[in-house]
């Protein structure tokens, strides 16, 4: 594989750019494969690069009904964090805090990791006490936090709305310095890159139409190009997680909803962080480009649209505009939605499934490219070693019969309504 | 916006409504013996399919009904509305 550099990118210079080697290549499907991955986005990618360089295992398909990172990883609004309250989430996601920070080194493609801080604001005195017991519980957990107060918030962002006469006044906030954000595409392109460079096929347009599951085992997947025998199967395919759970009569604790984000018009910098606002649900960040990235609520009835409606926007900026007033003078550029596979506690699910063989990774939410290297690093672990790791232990099937639920807002299920 | 077609009071826009999920969910019987099963599939379990969906919502900025509503998860088309108390077929 030709290694990108300073020198690569001189070297086609003299040739208009034109003879670059393809980053991946378009083959046809083989008729088995060692696992198939079904999800071509992040998580699917990653985990086929990590079951190829941590597992040596390369015999590996992936499957995208679509093009690779068409879906939620090509429209998240890019924020990376850990700053989760319990053991089991603020473990997950530190680690892959780890991966995050050596990626673009590791994948020889820039995915424009940028540890830019988030600040989540406190809007009361018992908001504050809560972030205070969230700060706490990951400073143990080895996670930078730090509890800010009214004056310290101004300091970081003085065009928030720090009038006397707002309707939610900022008390304060809790940071996490070490959080950030990253180029998104990249990340996809990065794996696909490296992961292909290991053998690992990426075919495109191809939909899985079915399974092969014999005495409890599962033998291979159907797709619209034909059967494809495996002897490991991993469904990485986040909204349309019910779809495939369907096909192998299985319910799920997974609603699919609809997300909306939207960006403004390009303006200089402003803003160098992420900030959310804690009396409504409206996060803002800035672009390289200086677009005002801005998400929060679902549109919150089940939807498989991609594309959401007008009144939820609305909703979503009027809590952006108590917060900064300044965004009422920019311009919308566009608005999307992608498909969110909305677990009942909020935690993701990384498992094995009742099918032998067969290995679940689905139950993301809102946040799911934050974590994208550590869920593909985790399921490329269950899937090689046909166990769960210790760091997705808790994020299991079962847990909601059980009652170990991971709701890290304590909000019960469908967090979303609530 | 969708337009949801409210049994009691006609078509109103969907900001006067808010969503209850999935109306054939049932919850088990009161006062007799639940299996875990039952009750994990009624706290936790949903189909969530693509394409059509009985679904509750409520009117709460409205006549504060619930009623039911058949509609499309993947085109948002409404195809039926109905009191709570009738069914969808």
């Amino acid at each position: 594989m030709q290694k990108y550099s300073v020198f690569s990118l001189i070297k086609n210079a003299f040739s208009n750019h034109q003879n670059w080697e393809v980053a991946w290549k378009d083959p046809t499907p083989k008729s088995e494969y060692d696992v198939v991955i079904i999800g071509g986005g992040g998580h699917g990618l990653a985990t086929a690069y990590y079951l190829a360089k941590e597992h040596n295992i390369r015999n590996v398909a992936i499957i995208e009904k679509g093009w690779i990172g068409g879906g939620n990883v090509g429209r998240n609004t890019t924020i990376i964090r850990s700053n989760f309250m319990y053991d089991a989430n603020a473990r997950f996601n530190e680690f892959g805090m780890d991966l995050w920070r050596n990626l673009s080194q590791e994948l020889n493609f820039n995915v424009m990791f940028s540890p830019r801080g988030i600040i989540n604001l406190a809007h009361s005195d018992a908001q504050m006490n809560a972030y205070a017991r969230r700060g706490n519980s990951m400073r143990l957990n080895g996670i930078d936090a730090k509890l800010l107060n009214r004056d310290e918030v101004k300091k970081l962002i003085p065009m928030a709305d720090f009038s006397d006469e707002v309707r939610f006044p900022i008390f304060g906030g809790l940071m996490q310095p070490s959080a950030g954000t990253a180029r998104h595409d990249a990340v996809a392109w990065g794996y696909a890159r490296q992961a292909d460079d290991m053998g690992v096929d990426i075919i495109q347009h191809c939909e899985v139409t079915g399974f092969d599951v014999v005495n409890g085992k599962i033998k291979g997947i159907r797709t619209s190009r034909g059967d494809i025998k495996a002897k490991k199967v991993g469904i990485c395919v986040a909204g349309s997680t019910n779809i495939l759970a369907e096909k192998l009569n299985m319910t799920l604790p997974i609603e699919t909803h609809v997300l909306q984000a939207c960006v403004s018009e390009p303006v200089k910098p402003l803003l160098d962080g992420v900030v959310t606002f804690g009396a409504g649900h409206f996060y803002i960040s800035q672009s390289d480009k200086g677009e005002m990235v801005m998400g929060g609520d679902l549109d919150g009835y089940n939807s498989y649209a991609q594309r959401g409606n007008l009144p939820t926007i609305q909703h979503v900026l009027t809590g952006g505009l108590a917060l900064f007033p300044f965004l009422s003078r920019l311009k919308m550029l566009r608005t999307w939605g992608g498909i969110m596979d909305m677990s009942m506690d909020g935690s993701p699910i990384i498992d094995k499934t009742h099918i032998e063989g067969l290995y679940l990774n689905c139950g993301w939410c809102y946040g799911g490219f934050k974590s994208t290297p550590v869920s593909g690093w985790t399921f490329a672990h269950t899937i090689a070693q046909d166990q769960v790791h210790e760091l997705n232990s808790e994020l299991r099937l079962n847990r909601f019969s059980t009652g170990h639920l991971l709701d890290e807002k304590g909000l019960g299920t469908k967090t979303w309504i609530g | 916006m969708l337009y949801i077609k409210c049994p009691y009071c006609g078509l109103r826009a969907q900001k006067e409504f808010s969503y209850g999920g999935d109306a054939t969910v049932k919850r088990p019987n009161i006062n007799e013996e639940v299996s875990s099963e039952d009750w994990d599939n009624f706290v936790y379990m949903r189909k969530s399919p693509r394409g059509k969906h009985i679904e509750l919502w409520q009117h709460i900025a409205g006549c504060r009904q619930w009623i039911k509503v058949q509609r499309d998860t993947a085109t948002h088309e409404i195809f039926q509305t109905a009191k709570v108390t009738e069914e969808i077929r």
